[in-house]
Order: structure tokens, then C-alpha cells, then sequence
């Protein structure tokens, strides 16, 4: 079941200096999202079908620019002309751009692939990209070598380039995200923990559906998984080898019972809540040597902690003033900061990668919101809003926002579904079954 | 402020427990059958039997319910408590394990703990009523295992509950 995890592809990133010289200066092109731009008009791109540079590889040429569309055309910022409207179709990779042809059908971005697949099955990947409008090649051509197996995750790097040097943000098309599988009605349902690319494809289980498992979270690096299981019989934390799928208890006091962890960046401290008789606290764990500290002290519940990306600080709701309620901390614990005063609870909060905002579920007047707030509590802006959403996770480029949206009744399903920071393009994500608890882990 | 706060929501919870039939007997996953000392494989649990974990089920009362948020007591929850320690007192062969829910409405994580306070809260009243810690076990599954489905309060009243799950024998 997990051959295609260990056996992923290594992929090989060569800028292509050497085979073809970079063309223009591309630092000048005029082709530019400006994602924090209040109303943005989608860039239109044509991807033709990456040009067969060996027998056998057309298929994978259609494939290739499929991904790479759809990655793109699913941040809402960018629209596909189709192939049908094209006036040339590109034959060789190395042939000149023909601009006018490109200009005629408006297409601002240009998108040239080829693909060659080898007798040992390993896939060559290049691509460069065209501002259109300037004429002019945007950044240098790169190429990637990779199995078969690897191919999405080469048309994922594509498509993150293009965005990147359209957008001058990260992309996030190459990540997985860690999610909790669910099946069966509501008052017997199942759940397992499961890993996918970002867009739903490759799902793998990494659990059986013998003990309820939730809120798995990655690891800084994306190679662990902390989750809480009751394979005991009662929730604790474990930590799961995604390459592996082995995975053992984080921790074994007895008597108690503990949840909601989270990797600090460092990626070997854990903070995470115990209860112990009425009273659940934070505490944060060095996970070699087992050494625990607490880190509230408050007769509250106090959950769902999550450091700031430099570490320095965790944020978490607490219900000590009556309600559920964000606070921050110094993240060896010590005074902690109220930063939400909007009416309702707040829960489940999350500190951006950028460190610029913290997201958020909301629940006021029956309904429950995903939101962002600075992180002193200001600017709340609420995303979205239905019977049930909660759990946001950031996207590794801090601009996408996933979170579990679960419907009302009876017949009541999770699923996934992603938002920008915006408030746009709120949208399902795909996955085989129900699904709930999302961790985005980093840009591979 | 607080305090009226309390005894409103307090009122809440009765009317609740009132008009929610708590005592129905129709929900019996969560007694193990199959661990019960003494019970023939496959047959009827014992009903009559008032030594059974199934008469401390159904005729006891396994279960307490818990108005929105609020992991307190009601004088209701208390009158079931007391029976299920006295039940415990002369059944000293059996353990228990109190588990703690919470209804959907609320999130993962803070669920979790609000299910661990009302088990909590059950445990601790068990003990002051003279049942050994020994024998007493309490566990939260948060929202995780609702035993009514509709999204709405008739069936949240009836899984923001603790229920006290007769284990094996403590010296088996």
C-alpha cells in the first residue's frame, strides 16, 4: 500500500541555462497578479498539450498540461482558453513562439511543454513560459526527471511556477494534505486517517477503521503525523512515519487523556491539551526525549494550541472567561493575551505561514464561520459560513485556506472544501468519501 | 451574574430532561453484551436479573443527560447516579467506564474536552457516593459518537450525555 510513498519520485530540478539560453529579460515582464488586489479579472492561459519528445509520450504530453490547467484554473486567478480556439498548435519545443497567434486568442500566459519518456520508464519533463503580451520568456525554462509514478507532482511544479512568477507568491500545487477518511451513517461512522495531493489525487490510507482517529497534523518537513486515536480505548496522541506508516504513542501517562497536537516548527517539540479530571491544559512535549512542561494553568478548558511560524508563540482558545475565546502566549507558556472580542466563540485557532494572520472557526447565532484575524485580534474578517464548517488549515503559501464543512441532519456528511484568504473561491475539494480535519503540509 | 446565569440555564436543563424521555430503553449499543460474566453466548441478557448489566442499563439508568455547554448535575442526573452507585455497591464484581458526549454543535477539539468534564463530573459524584476509584474508569468522545442523528435539539439533548458502561468483572 505504500510503495508509491517510499518509492516516490526524486525530482530533479535543473534550471536549463546550459541547453537553452535564457531569452529577453524577463525581470521586466508586465504580466502580474497582484493577489492582495481587492477584484482580480482571471489571467487567461493557453497550455497546449505538451509536445512528445519520444514514442509512447503523448499520453503523458495531455496529461501533464491537464494538471497543469486545472491547478491553475482552481485558484480562481487564472482561466483556460481552450485547445479549440488555438490557431497554432506547437509541434517542437524549440521552434519560436509564434506571438500574434497567441495574442489573437488573448492569451496573456503561454505555457510550452514537452515530455519525453524513457526505455527505463523515467519521465523527462521541460517547460518554459511565455508573457505574451511582452513578447517575452517569463523566468528560464526548467526541466525534472522522475518516475512515472511522479507525474502529477512534475505538472504540480510546473504549474507552481507559473503562478509563482505571475503571482511573485510561492505556489502550493506540489503539497499533500493529511485528512481523516470517513464512511458509514453518522451514528456509526468510520474513520481513517488518509494522505492525498492537494487536488484530491493519490489517496492512501494510512490507518485502519478499527479506532476512531481525528485531527491528524503534519510535520513541518511533511515526513510525520501526529494524530489521536483510541486504539487504546481512549484518545491519545500518536506520531505516524508517512513513509513507513508506522506509528506509535506519543506519550503514556496513565489515567489521562490527550488531544489536539501540533508540531512547533522546529519540528521536534509538540504542544498538545491533557485532561486530567475536569481541567484540559496545554502543555508542550520534546518528542525525543519525552520531557513535558505545562503551559496554562487555569481551571478552563484550554485546547487547539498552534505555534507561530517563528515559534516564539502559540495561540489557543480558551473558555476562561465563560466562552471559548482566542488567546496568545509566549510559547514556554506565561501570561496569555486575549485577541478575540467578537460576539460568539472562537475556536480552532491556526497561525498563517507567513505569521501575518491566524485562522479561525467561528460559531455565532447557529451558524459556524471560517475567519482570519491579525494577530492581535484586528481586521476579523469572516470567510465563510454554514450549518457547520471548522478546522481551517493554510495552504504552505499562506494565501488557501482548507477546512471540514459538514452537513445538517440526518444523512449529514463531512467534506473538504478550501477557500482563499480573500473570502473567493470557495470550493470542494475532492475526495472518495466523506472527509473531515485537513492538514496542508508543506511544498515538497 | 454568574449565579443567574447558572440557575437559568439549570431551569434549561430540567425542562429538558423532562421533556426528552430520557429513560427510553431502546439504545443498547452501549453495553458490551459479549464481555458480561455469566451470560449465555447469544441469548437474552438478563433483564430480570438485577445482578445484570443489563438491568443496571435499563432499569437503573446507564445514562445522565446535560443542558448545552454545561457539565453540572441535575437533580434528575443525581437521583440516577445515586441508584447506579448503589447498584455498583452490591455488584462489587464489575467495574465501569464512564463515557462523556457532546452533541454536534461545537467544535472537535474543545467537544472532546466538554465530554471529558461531564464523564468527569459523573465519576467524581460515583466516588463521593462511595464507589471505589478502582472500579471507575472515564472516558470523552467528544461529538464523535452520537446515538440520535437529526440536527436538531430533540436529539442533541439526547447525546450531550455521560453513560456508565458496566465493564467486565474487576478480578477477571
Amino acid at each position: 500500500m505504500m510503495e508509491r510513498v517510499k518509492t516516490f519520485f526524486a525530482a530533479m530540478v535543473a534550471a536549463l541555462g546550459l541547453i537553452f539560453a535564457a531569452v529577453g529579460a524577463a525581470s521586466a515582464a508586465p504580466l502580474r497578479i497582484e493577489i492582495t488586489e481587492g477584484v482580480i479579472e482571471p489571467v487567461p492561459f493557453a497550455v497546449p498539450g505538451f509536445v512528445a519528445e519520444s514514442t509512447g509520450a503523448e499520453e503523458w504530453g495531455a496529461r501533464l498540461a491537464q494538471v497543469v490547467a486545472d491547478d491553475l484554473t482552481g485558484t480562481g486567478l487564472f482561466r483556460q482558453i481552450p485547445a479549440s480556439a488555438f490557431i497554432s498548435r506547437p509541434t517542437s519545443f524549440a521552434a519560436p513562439v509564434q506571438y500574434a497567434d497567441w495574442k489573437a486568442i488573448n492569451a496573456q500566459a503561454l505555457i510550452m511543454g514537452a515530455v519525453a519518456v524513457a526505455d527505463n520508464g523515467r519521465l523527462t519533463v521541460k517547460f518554459r513560459i511565455y508573457d505574451v503580451f511582452s513578447g517575452q520568456e517569463l523566468g528560464k525554462g526548467l526541466q525534472f526527471q522522475g518516475t512515472t509514478d511522479g507525474w502529477r507532482r512534475m505538472a504540480h511544479k510546473v504549474a507552481d511556477a507559473v503562478y509563482s512568477r505571475i503571482t511573485g507568491e510561492t505556489g502550493y500545487f506540489d503539497s499533500r494534505v493529511v485528512f481523516v477518511s470517513e464512511t458509514g451513517p453518522k451514528d456509526d461512522r468510520k474513520k481513517r486517517l488518509a494522505i492525498m495531493d492537494y487536488d484530491g489525487a493519490n489517496v492512501q490510507y494510512l490507518t485502519d477503521s478499527q479506532s476512531i482517529v481525528l485531527a491528524p497534523r503534519f510535520s513541518p518537513t511533511g515526513d510525520r503525523v501526529l494524530y489521536t486515536s483510541y486504539a487504546t480505548g481512549f484518545p491519545r496522541i500518536h506520531v505516524l512515519d508517512v513513509g513507513s506508516a508506522q506509528s506509535r504513542i506519543l506519550e503514556s501517562q496513565s489515567g489521562t487523556m490527550s488531544f489536539a497536537p501540533r508540531f512547533a516548527p522546529d519540528g521536534r517539540t509538540v504542544v498538545f491539551s491533557l485532561t486530567q479530571g475536569s481541567n484540559t491544559d496545554i502543555y508542550s512535549m520534546d518528542i525525543g526525549s519525552g520531557g513535558a512542561q505545562r503551559l496554562t494553568n487555569t481551571p478552563g478548558i484550554e485546547t487547539a494550541p498552534s505555534y507561530s511560524p517563528d515559534g516564539s508563540r502559540v495561540v489557543f482558545e480558551s473558555d476562561r472567561s465563560g466562552s471559548q475565546q482566542l488567546y496568545v502566549m509566549p510559547a514556554g507558556g506565561g501570561e496569555a493575551t486575549r485577541i478575540s472580542f467578537g460576539q460568539g466563540r472562537y475556536a480552532t485557532p491556526v497561525w498563517s505561514p507567513r505569521g501575518d494572520l491566524i485562522a479561525f472557526t467561528k460559531q455565532t447565532k447557529g451558524r459556524f464561520h471560517i475567519g482570519v484575524m491579525r494577530t492581535d485580534g484586528s481586521e476579523e474578517r469572516l470567510l465563510t459560513a454554514s450549518f457547520l464548517d471548522e478546522g481551517p488549515t493554510w495552504a504552505p503559501n499562506g494565501r488557501v485556506i482548507m477546512f471540514t464543512r459538514e452537513t445538517q441532519g440526518a444523512s449529514g456528511q463531512a467534506s473538504l472544501y478550501s477557500v482563499d484568504v480573500s473570502g473567493r473561491n470557495l470550493k470542494r475539494v475532492r475526495t472518495p468519501g466523506g472527509a473531515s480535519d485537513p492538514s496542508w503540509g508543506p511544498l515538497q | 451574574m454568574k449565579l443567574t446565569t447558572k440557575a437559568v440555564l439549570l431551569v434549561g436543563a430540567l425542562a429538558l430532561a423532562a421533556c426528552t424521555n430520557a429513560g427510553r430503553f431502546d439504545n443498547a449499543d452501549s453495553v458490551n453484551l459479549n464481555d458480561q460474566p455469566g451470560s449465555g453466548a447469544g441469548g437474552a441478557p438478563g433483564f430480570d436479573d438485577p445482578s445484570s448489566p443489563a438491568y443496571f442499563q435499563q432499569a437503573i439508568g446507564d445514562r445522565v443527560l446535560f443542558a448545552v455547554d454545561q457539565h453540572t448535575l441535575s437533580a434528575e442526573a443525581r437521583a440516577t447516579l445515586d441508584a447506579q452507585a448503589n447498584w455498583l455497591a452490591q455488584n462489587p464484581d464489575y467495574s465501569a467506564v464512564i463515557e462523556g458526549h457532546a452533541d454536534e454543535q461545537g467544535t472537535r477539539e474543545y467537544n472532546l474536552a466538554l465530554g471529558g468534564r461531564r464523564a468527569n463530573a459523573v465519576y467524581e459524584y460515583l466516588i463521593s457516593k462511595g464507589v471505589s476509584a478502582s472500579r471507575l474508569k472515564f472516558v470523552t468522545y467528544g461529538k464523535e459518537r452520537p446515538i440520535e442523528i437529526c440536527s436538531e435539539e430533540a436529539c442533541y439533548a439526547k447525546n450531550r450525555r455521560a453513560v456508565t458502561v458496566i465493564a467486565g468483572s474487576v478480578t477477571s
